[in-house]
């Protein structure tokens, strides 16, 4: 048994979530579809926290809502006029998108349905198996043993490495 | 009540089709870029919710989207890098414009 906070937290979250991404993908102004974003951003940082991942949480607000979001706004502001409304769907482009949103909810919703291992534990049970606390997490991430991934984490830090150098060259003015 | 998985993967299986939505319909490279970000945070989500309720003993899910997250900050700045050069050559970011290397 949750107790009711978790539940009624559970439940707004996720109504933010579905509506905010609806109307994130619809929309006819650019500036605001970012700013949905943002709030589907904040959501899932709050199914972090609430699936007990604290630090992920704290990642996924510091990088994508302080990082990538900021510089959503700013190539926005550098490439058009915010407040332009875009093309309205013509209606053949809106079916397809639709049919296709729809064909894929019905084939997931379909297997998650039928998936045999999801009646499985509670959140109250799973959160009791094991608490993530940041000790385990830094010496996870720079362990060279099994489970270790001091591999991927230099392999990430030579990706940003190229990705800013990238960013320079391509970006500058010749 | 009690809040399972299949809860948790509700909403991430509709944020993922939104994502699929908009990046069929939409016709500017930014919102293109957005809807991309939405299946991308979908995607992180399920790992998590996966790592949680099946393997709660691990941490390969939660670490999976550590670097997820750091990727998908990196693809964003590239390909905002890129629209910014494009946008300089045609002056626009509409993808029906976009017909300089069409043979």
């Amino acid at each position: 048994m949750e107790s009711i906070g978790n539940i009624v937290l559970y439940f707004v979250v996720s109504l933010v979530i579905i509506i905010f991404s609806v109307m994130a993908v619809t929309t006819r102004k650019i500036l605001r579809a970012a700013t949905y974003l943002l709030f589907v951003l904040l959501g899932t940082a709050v199914f972090y926290f609430q699936l007990g991942y604290e630090f992920l949480g704290a990642v996924q607000i510091a990088v994508y809502a302080g990082g990538i979001l900021v510089l959503f706004v700013f190539s926005i502001l550098l490439t058009q006029h915010p407040a332009d409304d875009s093309k309205v769907l013509t209606m053949h482009r809106r079916f397809v998108g639709i049919l296709a949103s729809l064909l894929g909810v019905a084939l997931l919703g379909y297997a998650l349905y039928t998936m045999p291992f999801a009646e499985g534990m509670s959140l109250q049970t799973a959160l009791t198996a094991n608490d993530v606390d940041m000790q385990m997490i830094g010496s996870k991430l720079l362990s060279t043993d099994k489970f270790g991934y001091m591999l991927p984490f230099e392999a990430v830090s030579v990706l940003l490495l190229a990705c800013i150098i990238g960013g320079i060259a391509i970006a500058r003015k010749r | 009540m009690n809040l399972d998985m299949l809860m948790y993967l509700i909403p991430s299986l509709i944020m993922f089709a939104c994502g699929v939505f908009g990046f069929i319909t939409r016709r500017n490279l930014i919102a293109i870029l957005i809807s991309l970000e939405l299946m991308l945070n979908a995607v992180d989500l399920n790992f998590v919710i996966f790592n949680r309720f099946l393997f709660p003993g691990e941490l390969e899910g939660m670490f999976f989207t550590l670097f997820s997250i750091g990727i998908a900050a990196a693809e964003t700045a590239l390909a905002i890098a890129i629209i910014i050069n494009i946008f300089r050559a045609v002056k626009n970011v509409d993808v029906k414009e976009i017909t300089k290397l069409k043979f």
